[in-house]
């Protein structure tokens, strides 16, 4: 049972430190001390996959050569999630302080933020911002310089290896596992690659500590995170909370009084149903979200809900691998003819086989976890899929 | 087609000739013709010394750079479910009405495109869409009425 409750955080947003002040202290850190403080506070990847941020940033360290690369995965592309622009868009600064702050641990010379097509207007406002930050690293004497890629409308392209590839002018296929990025990543050379807040929150425990930075969440989900709320309710928008509240807690904060469903992580995450909020944490003992929280009240056909993920993962599979390619189209087939009724019910049983077997077999993430919706779907609204 | 030839080469001396320049290249490309034609993908082979097939993968493994004839301004509505619960469907029928098209075509004066694309990342305030690189939200019938007469008399 989760023991925390929902409560708003103003960490990410915070307009208390100048950037300045927090970029020139932690570069007079000493790296062991950053990376020390960064493994302490536990913090884990705010994109999703949720791996410790600490641990990425000593591996790569550790690598030897001097050719590193910092790789900031601004490719939010998940439905359901805003929070990246919203940060790029409003502390921009903070964010490149992160790449800075990783950089000086790992020795790099080199950051690129990977930017989704769809943001192209933030690009002008953000090479404005990275002028002022080029400036302020010329003071302090450290060599590092930030450069803009931009994306081309590929979700896929935010799963790491396919946008190293993305950078290097190919497909965003993605690559086989191992070797890891904190090996092999951009052009083959050890590279940090972190999303967007992820790089926010490394360059606020540099100001406030580990220690400050650990009392928020729980045992597994430390600190807080930048929820993307949307769908049914009357409150929509971005909010910062701590880790490990209850989805029922959620639910009484932002739904609209008849929540019946939550889709938790987006199209690559967990349905929640209404008799299960009360025992779902929001973390990665619970359900672990990217920040995408999609609230459906009694009046949505589950039904459109999953056909909508199902095109989705259709559309952005890239092909590469069959378990993905085939079985996206199997599903989306699938469920149609169920609920034609050219096929019986019974099959939606072996559309979640199906499902498995793309979790156990695929190549990356995105094939990996359409199973997670569509299982959660399926098993908690059976009677919506098929009358 | 000397202006491909031009543009191609303008983008190479920005970007570079390597396998890296291509995606900058062929956006570029984009911002400038709105599409890349056969034409444009093999002077950027040319130019960058690489096989066509190489670009044209490339090329159409990307939603955004687009290998069929668009008009000057690109129409994408957000089909994700969130801009769907919010009425994503009378914005696409309001559109097609206003602009005599469906989705996937183009005008007959080659200046809008309509087209559906997936999460635009605005899902507080949708319906969304973008006009070529330009986000539009919390559509409304009056709202995209007013948006596209205004690209109509103006642009």
């Amino acid at each position: 049972m989760p023991d925390k409750k929902l409560k708003r955080v103003d960490l990410i947003f915070s307009e208390d430190c100048g950037y300045k002040d927090v970029l020139a202290e932690s570069l007079k850190m000493s790296n062991e001390k950053i990376l020390q403080e960064i493994l302490d506070s536990g913090l884990r990847g705010r994109g999703g996959a949720g791996f410790p941020t600490g641990l990425k940033w000593k591996f790569t360290s550790q690598e030897p050569g001097d050719e590193k690369y910092v790789v900031c995965n601004a490719d939010e592309g998940e439905p359901g999630t805003f929070k990246d622009r919203e940060i790029l868009s409003r502390v921009p600064l903070k964010v490149f302080g992160g790449m800075a702050v990783c950089g000086k641990v790992i020795g790099a010379k080199h950051g690129y933020i990977y930017l989704r097509g769809e943001y192209q207007f933030l690009k002008a406002d953000l090479e404005k911002a990275l002028d002022e930050f080029h400036a302020s690293l010329k003071e302090s004497g450290f060599d590092f310089q930030i450069h803009i890629l931009m994306g081309s409308g590929a979700y896929i392209c935010g799963e790491e290896s396919a946008l190293f590839e993305s950078m290097e002018g190919k497909r965003g296929e993605p690559r086989n596992k191992p070797p890891y990025p904190t090996i092999a990543g951009f052009r083959s050379k050890p590279t940090v690659i972190n999303n967007v807040e992820t790089l926010v929150y490394s360059f606020m425990i540099c100001r406030i500590g580990a220690k400050k930075f650990q009392e928020l969440g729980t045992a597994d989900s430390r600190g807080s995170k930048v929820f993307s709320i949307s769908g049914d309710t009357p409150i929509a928008g971005i909010y910062e909370l701590e880790l490990g509240m209850s989805l029922e807690d959620f639910v009484e904060e932002f739904g609209d009084g008849d929540t019946k469903a939550v889709q938790v992580g987006g199209a690559a995450g967990f349905c929640v149903p209404r008799k299960k909020f009360k025992d779902t944490i929001i973390g990665f003992e619970g359900v672990p979200t990217g920040g995408s929280m999609m609230l459906f009240n009694s009046s949505r056909s589950m039904y459109n809900v999953l056909k909508n993920y199902v095109e989705f993962f259709e559309e952005e599979s890239c092909g590469q691998c069959t378990p993905c390619r085939v079985g996206c189209q199997q599903l989306k087939k699938g469920i149609e003819a169920v609920k034609k009724g050219d096929k019986s019910a019974h099959y939606l049983e072996t559309l979640q086989k199906l499902a498995e077997t793309m979790k156990v077999t695929s190549k990356c993430g995105l094939g990996q976890s359409v199973a997670n919706s569509f299982s959660s779907i399926v098993d908690n609204f059976k009677e919506e899929m098929i009358y | 087609m000397p202006e491909i030839k031009e543009l191609v080469k303008g983008l190479a001396d920005k970007h570079g000739r390597t396998r890296e320049s291509l995606l900058p290249i062929l956006q570029g490309i984009i911002s400038e013709e709105r599409f890349i034609s056969d034409a444009a993908m093999t002077e950027v082979a040319r130019e960058l010394d690489m096989s066509a097939a190489l670009v044209y993968g490339t090329a159409t493994f990307y939603s955004f750079l687009d290998t069929k004839p668009r008009g000057k301004y690109v129409i994408r509505v957000c089909r994700t479910i969130t801009c769907d619960m919010k009425g994503k469907k009378q914005i696409v029928k309001t559109l097609e009405d206003l602009l005599k098209v469906n989705v996937g075509e183009t005008t007959k004066d080659n200046k809008f495109t309509l087209l559906e694309t997936n999460c635009l990342g605005w899902c507080h305030k949708g319906p969304a869409m973008l006009i070529n690189d330009e986000a539009y939200t919390e559509l409304t019938e009056e709202k995209v009425s007013e948006i596209i007469g205004d690209y109509m008399k103006n642009k």
